[in-house]
């Protein structure tokens, strides 16, 4: 009798453990198809327009002349302005918030704000950009203004991530630092950074990431949609990828869709490229403690 | 300690790398001490000879011109920089496309040079720039046929009038059902899709077939900015009807039927390059326009002697992305008017 009710309960919970097994496996078989479906459309169309001549010309009217270098080089330098500023601004954010803010109203008040803020569309952000860069800071249209307006867009995701990963340093760390006669600010510099550092990047890189496939904003801050020189300073006009791309695939002849398709690995190979990073620095630094 | 002074030592080395590269470009450098030398050389033509103007101006332009409007001209626009780039490289171009309305936003008030629009500048829009002292001239660059589809699989309309098109668009229209408009028609509902109401092809179509009316709204009608997603959605419904840009109907012409206009004299008639251009496909063939800003138009020599390329390469450009050029005689007259206003 004993012996006959441990064994049901044993199946049951086998059975139990079979049946999460298998929803796991689907939920990641089915955003994973999703993914091979997107890439295999994208390098079917795209592989073929894809060729140094794309990389190194400006946009032009004809289909085999047109090349994404404006928007290449326009993304590379938006991201050089927006990465810095973003993360310094949101990593010292998140340790204010973190290590010296006191828990009281308001600080929960500025937590809940800065939560909100990483879930409003990006097009406020452009209307924010245009308004406060644009016009009062009188930038006008150019690579500073989207730039910046980018920062905003990804301080809250930034803060939010930092937080998290301050939060998740050992308390006992800080305190063995104080112990020993360590100032705060010596803790946060020898302790805190050091240990969060990968959590801190991870965060930041997806953000960034956010920020170099943006277009919405961008259009409002005045990117243009065709342009033929290459930013030389930070108030010069530019263009990015995105943009790029989405004026492509709005043309009425099909075959630009297939650029816009070469466009769009060319957007995913730098993407790659700056997670690739990430993983990279995260793995250097997570050997450490 | 010392990977991290390393990390940031990594870091600053890749800012500084990335900053170089930005303006340590040789060819750049060269030619920006070129256009300084340009600048100067300008200034001094001014200063020496007001009046002497013309072929020593020409050779010399350089600085940016900034245009903005439209996407339904953009085409055009960008294969006009493209071939001016290509001419002349000192003259920085920078083409945006923010609609018809989001140009005129920023030529009202100066931001920009030219401003695209597939429709005439509105009343209020005239009025804001004269507020800010700007006078905007109006240039035709091209024309368009409004063009109303079906699918190709739609066996049954080939004409509608304009009553019938009202009837359809209309919100308080009579005609949801095919079979309102004609009896013979199947029994289906009408599913319309229509650009944004943020488009200048929505606004002109708004103007001449609704006269400002609300159009249809709910489950039967998709908008939508983008007009490959009206294409898809046409062809693949028999009972579908749209309306779009000329272009949009050619590159389709296969899986699309283009529906004759019948403006209320008995002659239904349909959109092609002739029709279009003379006019006979009415009230939908439609002029596509850029604003010049008068006052740049005199201070700026870049942007004269990009006008003057543009309003010469206008009908070829047209040609070239799927729009119907205006009669050559036209663009001679606007010709002569820009030549005229730069104070030439």
């Amino acid at each position: 009798m004993h012996q006959k009710v441990d064994s049901s309960l044993i199946k049951r919970k086998v059975t139990k453990n079979r049946l999460f097994y298998f929803i796991f496996i689907l939920a990641t078989l089915i955003s994973l198809s999703f993914l091979v479906i997107l890439i295999y459309r994208i390098l079917s169309q795209g592989i073929g327009y894809l060729n140094i001549d794309f990389l190194r010309n400006f946009p032009a009217p004809y289909i085999d002349k047109a090349g994404i270098f404006a928007g290449l080089m326009g993304s590379i330098f938006m991201i050089a302005i927006t990465a810095p500023v973003s993360i310094i601004l949101g990593v010292s954010t998140a340790l204010y918030l973190e290590e010296y803010a006191k828990d009281n109203k308001f600080t929960r008040f500025i937590q809940v704000n800065v939560q909100n803020l990483a879930g409003v569309p990006s097009i406020v952000f452009g209307l924010l950009g245009l308004t406060f860069f644009v016009y009062i800071m009188g930038f006008g249209y150019t690579l500073i203004s989207g730039a910046l307006t980018m920062s905003l867009l990804v301080l809250p995701v930034i803060v939010v991530a930092s937080q998290e990963a301050i939060r998740s340093v050992p308390q006992e760390l800080r305190e063995a630092s104080i112990g020993m006669g360590a100032t705060r600010w010596q803790t946060i510099w020898r302790i805190v950074l050091p240990t969060s550092i990968p959590g801190i990047i991870t965060g930041s890189i997806l953000a960034l990431s956010r920020a170099i496939g943006e277009t919405a904003p961008l259009i409002i801050v005045g990117a243009a949609a065709a342009i033929y020189t290459i930013p030389d300073s930070f108030l010069s006009r530019y263009t990015v990828m995105p943009i790029q791309i989405y004026s492509w695939t709005a043309r009425p002849q099909e075959e630009w869709q297939y650029v816009a398709a070469a466009g769009i690995i060319v957007l995913l190979i730098i993407l790659l490229c700056m997670n690739a990073i990430a993983v990279w620095i995260r793995n250097k630094f997570q050997k450490r403690y | 300690m010392s990977k991290w002074k390393l990390m940031t030592l990594i870091a600053l080395m890749l800012l500084t790398v990335g900053v170089l590269a930005a303006c340590g470009n040789a060819e750049d450098g060269e030619e920006e001490t070129q256009n300084e030398a340009n600048a100067n050389e300008t200034e001094n033509n001014e200063d020496d000879s007001q009046e002497e103007e013309g072929s020593e101006e020409e050779a010399t332009v350089s600085g940016p011109v900034v245009i903005d409007g439209s996407s339904t001209v953009l085409p055009i626009m960008e294969y006009l920089t493209y071939e001016y780039n290509m001419e002349k490289p000192e003259v920085e171009t920078s083409l945006n496309s923010s609609g018809s309305g989001g140009g005129f936003k920023k030529s009202t008030v100066g931001e920009i040079d030219l401003s695209n629009a597939s429709r005439p500048i509105k009343d209020e829009e005239k009025a804001q720039a004269e507020e800010n002292g700007i006078e905007l001239h109006e240039i035709e660059l091209a024309y368009d046929g409004l063009s109303v589809v079906v699918s190709q699989e739609n066996d049954f309309v080939e004409n509608l009038t304009i009553e019938q098109l009202r009837e359809i668009f209309l919100a308080d229209g009579s005609a949801t059902k095919w079979s309102d408009l004609n009896s013979d028609w199947p029994e289906k509902d009408i599913v319309i899709y229509s650009p944004g109401h943020d488009s200048g092809t929505f606004d002109y179509f708004n103007e001449v077939i609704l006269e400002d009316n609300p159009m249809r709204e709910g489950e039967n009608t998709t908008l939508s900015e983008d007009d490959n997603t009206l294409v898809t959605g046409i062809k693949n419904n028999p009972y579908a009807i749209g309306y779009f840009g000329y272009a949009y109907y050619i590159e389709n012409e296969d899986t699309l039927k283009v529906l004759g206009i019948d403006n209320g004299d008995g002659n239904p008639v349909k959109p092609n390059g002739e029709t279009i251009q003379d006019g006979s496909y009415s009230p939908l063939s439609r002029p596509l326009f850029t604003y010049v800003n008068v006052g740049y138009l005199q201070e700026k020599p870049q942007v004269h002697d990009f006008v003057k390329f543009a309003i010469n390469n206008a009908g070829a450009a047209a040609e070239e992305v799927g729009y119907v050029a205006l009669p050559d005689e036209k663009y001679q007259e606007q010709l002569d008017t820009i030549n005229e206003l730069a104070g030439e």
